[in-house]
């Protein structure tokens, strides 16, 4: 029996080299270059059906949005892309829809992913949608044209690889602090090229959220698509949703769905083993995910790390510290919770189970949650959420991408330094300058709150954490 | 449609750092128009300028060196093009005049993105990267780098890749001489799997 990843890309090889796609999700970032190329050369989309446009990456997120928002031009992205959308027959989710959110988060939510399927978006973290046990991956904006206009895509096929994660992960341990300490240890480009299946117990133990955010972290080990196989959580998740198949299609469905796994004589180019006890919480320190630590450490010398000593100094000197500093205690500017990493309902209880009764430290010039989508900022603030965290100093916004990064609107300012539940650290990422430490929501919520990089477990029992 | 692209000479731009992501390549702020136009001055703009706004020549960056303005081919390090799939970057080193990178490797997205736009991505080991010097030759229908020393070094690409770069091919009228055989996939699988189609 073969690995999952190999039954899933043979079931849609068309021939060697020309794959199926079964789903493309847009944004208005990219949206209305692609449609308007395909109109531009006479084109149509094969199946409008399956082709799903989000308003995510540059919408206003500050209460009361309208199409307006603050980076320069960035209305014509929304306009023109819903326009050339609506034209072509495309479903769109709206600056004021009920349904809008980051296109990772809203389309499980919807169940325009299912088990099994190839879906593709111009999006790098397309990835994260693979934890449904889907072919998900991204791409350029020209290969989304032609995945529109002829229902398939031209891609090579890449390797095989399983990350099997044994074990448990220790109270307070999320799948953010996992993925941070497999791109810690094994490189940025440790997972490069690859199809890479993560597996074993401390990964079925985790729920889809906990899945998706590992998924999604994926794409900064370099890897081409994640993959979870799919079982009874997936299916639980998935059932009703509105796109997901009903009543005998269900059945059918489900039926195909179990028989998604890999062999036990699955064959992979490459094996990676992790102990789940082996994870701590973690944080980056420099400007690449792999620039990570558990947060009791110190910041490495340039051999701790394993880095060039150019790439070193030039990752300090843009996050202006020094060897052996301690990474707990470095005073915060900002934080940030939210993105497509880290902006589900579990997340953002998490964070608000340290937030609770508290204030942000007053050290903090801005502060903000990000709901994934309007679903979630529904289901959190009927639960009370919101108001812990506008009571403590956060701001709480609309649904959207958001300062996950900078597009010329909203930013952090210039060596501002900013705990975040995003997953790209890179330099300028979060505004000009700006110096960014990517973390579990709740770090960046302890964070917030003492005003510097802090470990959860000083506000809280770790037991209530877990 | 790219322009075809047989071979390529000129100044390499040696900017060799790893993980080169690709808002390095194009800041966010840089893609300010809906469309795929305008954005070479946004290209590399947090490493060329010392002030991005007001465009102030960063006099350390090689892009800014009399050598290597008019550069035609990057020569960069491991995992160039990592990071966001924004094909903005794609075009602005198109636009900037870029035909060609040569790099230990690629990111799969930023790949894909450049045979679209008419640039090779060429695989080459590190030391022969930082070794090639400036002026350099890739050509694509010998399948060799010429290095500015006059040393010759083999590479190799896909076939369907190398053929779509040498001929300026539009990847999408090449998928649909094949439209019989996707419609015949799909037929089939609408029977196979009809919990996957929602019409």
């Amino acid at each position: 029996m073969p690995s999952l990843f190999e039954s899933l890309w043979s079931a849609h090889e068309i021939r060697p080299g020309l794959i199926a796609i079964d789903r493309v999700m847009l944004h208005e970032r990219t949206g209305a270059a692609a449609l308007r190329a395909l109109e531009a050369a006479g084109r149509s989309i094969v199946n409008p059906a399956h082709a799903f446009v989000v308003m995510d990456h540059i919408v206003d997120t500050r209460p009361g949005r309208t199409d307006s928002t603050l980076m320069p031009g960035g209305q014509a992205f929304i306009t023109e892309t819903r326009a050339a959308a609506r034209a072509m027959g495309l479903t769109v989710f709206d600056v004021t829809d009920p349904d809008q959110g980051i296109t990772h988060v809203i389309s499980p939510e919807l169940g325009i992913v299912l088990p099994g399927l190839t879906l593709v978006a111009p999006d790098s973290h397309t990835g994260t949608q693979g934890a449904f046990g889907a072919l998900a991956w991204g791409i350029g904006s020209s290969e989304a044209e032609h995945a529109l206009a002829t229902g398939a895509l031209r891609v090579a096929k890449p390797g095989a690889m399983r990350v099997t994660i044994s074990g448990r992960l220790g109270p307070g341990v999320t799948p953010k602090d996992l993925a941070l300490h497999l791109i810690a240890r094994h490189g940025a480009r440790g997972g490069e090229g690859m199809a890479v299946e993560f597996a074993g117990d401390a990964v079925t133990a985790l729920d889809m959220e906990g899945r998706m955010t590992l998924c999604n972290m994926a794409t900064e080990f370099g890897a081409f698509c994640a993959l979870v196989a799919p079982d009874a959580a997936t299916f639980a998740w998935l059932e009703g949703r509105r796109h997901a198949p009903k009543g005998a299609a269900w059945a059918e469905a489900l039926a195909h769905w179990q028989t998604l796994r890999s062999g036990p004589d699955a064959r992979f180019d490459r094996e990676l083993h992790v102990d789940a006890a082996d994870v701590a919480p973690m944080v980056s320190w420099g400007t690449s995910p792999q620039h990570s630590a558990p947060l009791t450490a110190c910041v490495p010398t340039a051999a701790e790390a394993g880095l060039a000593a150019e790439t070193h100094a030039r990752a300090l000197a843009y996050m202006g510290l020094a060897p052996g500093q301690p990474l707990l205690g470095l005073a915060i500017d900002g934080a940030f919770i939210g993105s497509c990493t880290n902006s589900r309902l579990s997340d953002l209880r998490r964070a608000a189970a340290v937030v609770k009764g508290r204030r942000v430290a007053p050290g903090v010039r801005k502060a903000l949650v990000v709901p994934g989508s309007q679903a979630v900022k529904r289901a959190a603030e009927a639960e009370g959420l919101d108001g812990i965290f506008t009571s403590a100093g956060f701001e709480w916004r609309e649904s959207g991408c958001s300062l996950c990064f900078y597009a010329g609107g909203e930013s952090f300012g210039p060596g501002e330094r900013v705990i975040s539940s995003t997953n790209r650290n890179f330099e300028s990422r979060q505004g000009p300058g700006t110096r960014t430490h990517i973390a579990s929501p709740e770090v960046v919520a302890a964070s917030a709150i003492r005003g510097a990089i802090t470990d959860p477990a000083e506000l809280t029992d770790r037991a209530e954490l877990a | 449609m790219p322009a075809p692209l047989r071979s390529v000479s000129g100044p390499a731009l040696p900017f060799w750092q790893d993980n080169v992501d690709t808002d390095i390549i194009i800041p966010s702020r840089e893609m300010k128009g809906t469309g795929k136009t305008g954005l070479a001055a946004g290209l590399f703009a947090n490493r060329r300028y010392t002030d991005p706004v007001a465009r102030t020549e960063n006099p350390d960056f090689p892009l800014n060196w009399a050598e290597y303005r008019e550069a035609r081919i990057w020569l960069a390090g491991a995992n160039v093009g990592c990071g966001s799939s924004r094909e903005h970057a794609a075009w602005a080193l198109a636009e900037q005049g870029f035909r060609a990178i040569v790099a230990p490797s690629f990111n799969p997205i930023f790949f894909g993105n450049c045979v679209r736009n008419g640039i090779a991505p060429i695989v080459l080991p590190r030391p022969v990267v930082e070794a090639l010097g400036s002026p350099v030759t890739v050509d694509l229908e010998t399948m060799t780098v010429t290095a500015a020393s006059g040393e010759v070094h083999p590479f190799t690409l896909p076939e369907e890749v190398r053929t779509m770069l040498i001929e300026g091919l539009d990847p999408v009228a090449l998928t649909l001489r094949e439209a019989d055989a996707i419609a015949a996939w799909q037929e089939a699988d609408r029977k196979a799997r009809p919990w996957a189609w929602l019409q």
